[in-house]
C-alpha cells in the first residue's frame, strides 16, 4: 500500500511518488525549496488537522522527520 | 466602493480588544459585517467584551497572552477549528512603561519587547499562514508615532514601535505575492488607559502640539481599520498610517 506521507509529499511538491523516501531532504532538489516548504506545510495542516509550531516547521529536514514530528502532535503519517 | 456590509464574510482577529482601540476596532469590524475574534490575555475579560458588542456578524472569545509563544499557537489553532480560516489581522495589543533611559529595567524591556514586538511577530507568523491559504488577507499592525519621532521617556516604548514598522514593511515585501496586505497605523495621543498614567502637565503640553486641538478617539483610529481591512484599500500595502490629528512630537 503506498505511504500517505509520501503520497502528499510527492502531490505537493509536484514529483515523482517513487522518488519520494522518508530520506529524502529539504533543499536537496530544486522542488523542496522554502516556498515550496511553506505550501507543504499548508496541506500537512489541513491533511492532519493540526497547527504545527514555527520551530517544528524549521525541523521537518526530511520527510522522515515529517512523520516523527508528526507524532508529537498525535498523528500517525 | 463603499457600502455598510464592507466586510461581511470576513473573519477577523483582534488582539487586545477587552478595552481601547482594540475594542472599538472589534465594534467597528463587526458593524461593517465582520465575523469577529475577540481577544484579550485572559478569557474572562474577552467574554465581557464580546457580551457588551453586537453586530450583523459574529462574536468569538480568545485568551491568551502575547508574552508566550505556545499560547499564541494554542489561540491561531483555535481560529483554524472554529472559522476554517483569517481574512483580518488586526494586532493592536500593546503595553507601555514609561522610564528614563538610565531607569528602564530589564523587566520592562523584556516585557514591552515580549508583547508590542515578538508576539505581534509570532501572530503574525500564524496568521499570514492562514491567510495564505485562503488566497490572502489583510495584516494592520499597531505602530505609534513614537516609533518614528521617538519621545523622552518612552525610548524602549519606541524602539519596539519602530521594530513593529520594520517589520511589517517587510512583511508587506514578503507576503505581498501571496496576496496579504500589511500596513501599520500609527497613532497619536488616544484616550485610553495606555495613557491615563500620563502626568496632567505633560498631557496639556502634548495637547498644545496637537493641530486639531484634542486628542484622539479610539474611533479615530477604528474607522482607519475598517477602510484598511477592506477591499477599498486593496492596492494599499506597506504603508505606515498616522491617526494623530496632525501632533507635531
Ligand atoms: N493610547 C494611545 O495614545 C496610543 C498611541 C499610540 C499607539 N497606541 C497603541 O495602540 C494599541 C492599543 O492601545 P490602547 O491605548 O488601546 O491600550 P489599552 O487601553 O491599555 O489596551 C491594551 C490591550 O492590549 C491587551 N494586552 C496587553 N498586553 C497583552 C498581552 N501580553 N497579551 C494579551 N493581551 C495584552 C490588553 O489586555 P488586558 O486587558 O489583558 O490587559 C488590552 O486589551 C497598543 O499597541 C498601543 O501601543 C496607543
Amino acid at each position: 500500500m503506498a505511504d500517505r506521507l509520501h503520497e502528499l509529499v510527492a502531490r505537493s511538491l509536484m514529483i515523482d511518488g517513487a522518488t519520494v523516501t522518508d530520506d529524502l531532504r529539504y533543499n536537496s532538489i530544486p522542488e523542496w525549496d522554502s516556498v515550496a516548504h511553506m505550501s507543504l506545510i499548508a496541506e500537512l495542516e489541513d491533511a492532519y488537522s493540526v497547527m504545527l509550531e514555527t520551530d517544528d516547521i524549521i525541523a521537518m529536514s526530511t520527510v522522515g522527520k515529517i512523520r516523527e514530528i508528526l507524532r508529537k502532535y498525535d498523528v500517525e503519517a | 466602493m463603499w457600502r455598510p456590509d464592507l466586510l461581511a464574510g470576513r473573519v477577523a482577529l483582534v488582539t487586545g480588544a477587552s478595552r481601547g482601540i482594540g475594542r472599538a476596532v472589534a465594534e467597528a469590524l463587526l458593524q461593517a459585517g465582520a465575523d469577529v475574534f475577540v481577544h484579550a490575555r485572559r478569557r474572562e475579560a474577552a467574554d465581557a467584551a464580546c457580551a457588551a458588542l453586537a453586530g450583523p456578524g459574529t462574536v468569538r472569545a480568545l485568551g491568551f497572552d502575547l508574552d508566550d509563544p505556545a499560547a499564541i499557537r494554542a489561540g491561531f489553532a483555535a481560529v483554524q477549528k472554529e472559522a476554517k480560516r483569517l481574512d483580518i489581522l488586526v494586532n493592536n495589543a500593546g503595553i507601555l512603561r514609561e522610564a528614563l533611559v538610565e531607569m528602564a529595567s530589564q523587566a520592562d524591556m523584556d516585557a514591552m519587547w515580549g508583547t508590542n514586538l515578538r508576539g505581534l511577530m509570532i501572530a503574525c507568523q500564524y496568521g499570514a499562514r492562514l491567510m495564505a491559504r485562503a488566497g490572502g488577507g489583510a495584516i494592520l499592525n499597531m505602530g505609534s508615532i513614537m516609533g518614528r519621532v521617538g519621545n523622552p521617556g518612552q525610548s524602549v516604548y519606541a524602539a519596539t514601535k519602530a521594530g513593529v514598522i520594520g517589520f511589517s514593511l517587510s512583511l508587506a515585501k514578503e507576503l505581498g505575492p501571496k496576496g496579504i496586505r500589511v500596513n501599520v497605523v500609527a497613532p497619536g495621543v488616544i484616550e485610553t488607559d495606555l495613557i491615563a498614567a500620563t502626568p496632567e502637565p505633560v498631557r496639556a503640553a502634548l495637547l498644545g502640539r496637537v493641530p486639531l486641538g484634542r486628542f484622539g478617539t479610539p474611533q479615530d483610529v477604528a474607522n482607519l481599520i475598517v477602510f484598511l481591512a477592506s477591499d477599498l484599500a486593496a492596492y494599499m500595502t506597506g504603508q505606515v498610517i498616522g491617526v494623530d490629528g496632525g501632533l507635531v512630537v
